[in-house]
């Protein structure tokens, strides 16, 4: 389909190319991850013996029990198999923040002024998110 | 003859389905009473075949696998419900992030109707989820088995209307310009579209944006009456706004149980493989099952789970 004839924007086009990659890279990572973590490839942070008698913990007690860091405090142990799927994780939650970075030019570029302010506040929106500010433990 | 044959035959293969599914469920508080004792893999393996399922019964059903996921696998699974909603919202997640790609290429998605109803739901999903994590764990259980029996509800009652009659814009939507065309592959004709009612709807999806987050439901099940019903976007237009709208509203709210630890691999990396087995599955099975009849089955397995769920926020049925 031709997008012109049904006036798909270049932003939307644009946005679902970075989607598209971003997701299958995110997915990737996540799926390859778990099968190192199941693999045993290393060790793990939390053992899973452990893991089977804290997951019904409340996620703050959890943390207290397994020594388990909040915010991106996880950077810290991705080496280890459990934290290494959290770099898949981090990066599905990144990919909307990307693609919404791509679109914003587009906007600009076209004079579309209150658009290109609703994308720059929903950058600013997931990328407080992100950090940790709203609800992270510090 | 043939017809009714065949029909029988679907009806008593979906019963059996809706049947094993209700037998893993019931089996499953006893066996997470002894979570500990039993080997790590089990877990792991029941989520995978739990979430396929459910990634079939969700497509054909045309709703979320996160609202199916949460309150079974809350209900049901050993774990603490804090991980089950955070897993909810990165399988509701990565469904809309897969689906999204292909749904605004098609047109059957507008980017500029999305826009400005996922900021207003970004920021509640991140308000509900903050929330979640500060209630008390009963409370936010019974809250979801309240939820969950009205969603029941409104699927029971809901209608749909594929093409919406949208006499004039209002002040609002005629400023952000929500309106385009997309082609209906299915009409064989294009579309033309434009929504009324935009700032009932920009408070409906706060609304939505709050539940999303505070249970990590996803919100197909609220997104597509909305967008339809209330402010007038075609069906499909709907359906595809509604996956595009989710992926930033989960977003926001996944980052908030992510930054708090809240996310088990072991838990969300099998629900996430599994649904989207299933899902595929399922849109293969399209074709061959009744719509409506898997429609029923959902709704008996979302009454299960939502009486579950608040007998056992009420201390009941632990």
């Amino acid at each position: 389909m031709n997008p012109q004839d049904h006036r798909i924007s270049h932003e939307q086009m644009m946005y679902a190319r970075w989607l598209d990659w971003g997701t299958r890279i995110g997915l990737v990572l996540l799926i390859g991850t778990f099968a190192a973590y199941v693999l045993g490839l290393s060790a793990p942070h939390v053992p899973f013996e452990q893991l089977t008698r804290l997951w019904s913990l409340p996620v703050d007690q959890y943390r207290a029990a397994a020594s388990v860091p909040a915010g991106w405090g996880w950077l810290a142990l991705a080496a280890r198999s459990d934290y290494m799927n959290y770099l898949g994780i981090a990066f599905l939650g990144l990919v909307t923040i990307a693609c919404y970075l791509r679109a914003l030019p587009g906007f600009l570029a076209r004079g579309d002024r209150a658009y290109a302010l609703i994308a720059a506040v929903e950058i600013a929106v997931l990328a407080t998110a992100a950090a940790g500010i709203f609800g992270g433990v510090h | 003859m043939r017809k009714s044959g065949d029909r029988l035959r679907r009806a008593s293969r979906l019963t059996r389905i809706f049947l094993i599914l209700l037998a893993l469920l019931w089996a499953a508080p006893a066996a997470a009473a002894d979570a500990a004792a039993a080997p790590w893999w089990i877990w792991p393996a029941a989520l995978f075949a739990v979430s396929f399922a459910i990634g079939i019964v969700g497509v054909l059903a045309g709703v979320g696998g996160g609202v199916l996921f949460v309150p079974i696998v809350g209900g049901f699974f050993p774990f603490h419900l804090d991980f089950v909603r955070a897993a909810g919202l990165l399988l509701a997640l990565s469904g809309a992030l897969s689906a999204a790609p292909a749904l605004l290429r098609s047109g059957m998605a507008s980017m500029r109707l999305a826009m400005p109803l996922a900021l207003v739901g970004s920021v509640t999903s991140i308000a509900g989820a903050m929330l979640g994590l500060a209630l008390p764990t009963n409370m936010v259980q019974t809250a979801l088995g309240v939820t969950i029996l009205a969603i029941v509800l409104l699927m029971w009652r809901a209608k749909r209307s594929e093409y919406p009659d949208v006499p004039a814009p209002d002040g609002l939507g005629a400023a952000l310009r929500l309106h385009g065309v997309f082609h209906d592959p299915a009409a064989g004709r294009d579309v033309q579209w434009r929504v009324h009612r935009t700032p009932a709807g920009l408070v409906a999806f706060a609304g939505i944006g709050l539940l999303a987050g505070l249970f990590g439901l996803g919100a197909g099940w609220a997104n597509v009456p909305v967008l339809n019903l209330l402010m007038g976007a075609p069906l499909k237009l709907a359906v595809g706004t509604s996956g595009l709208v989710l992926s930033v509203v989960d977003t926001s709210a996944a980052w908030v149980y992510i930054n708090r630890g809240a996310v088990l691999p072991v838990l969300v990396a099998p629900s996430i493989v599994g649904v989207m087995l299933g899902a595929k599955i399922g849109a293969r099975l399209l074709r061959v099952v009744h719509a409506s009849t898997v429609r029923r089955v959902v709704i008996g397995l979302l009454l299960a789970a939502g009486a579950r769920a608040l007998l056992k926020g009420l201390g009941l049925w632990n």
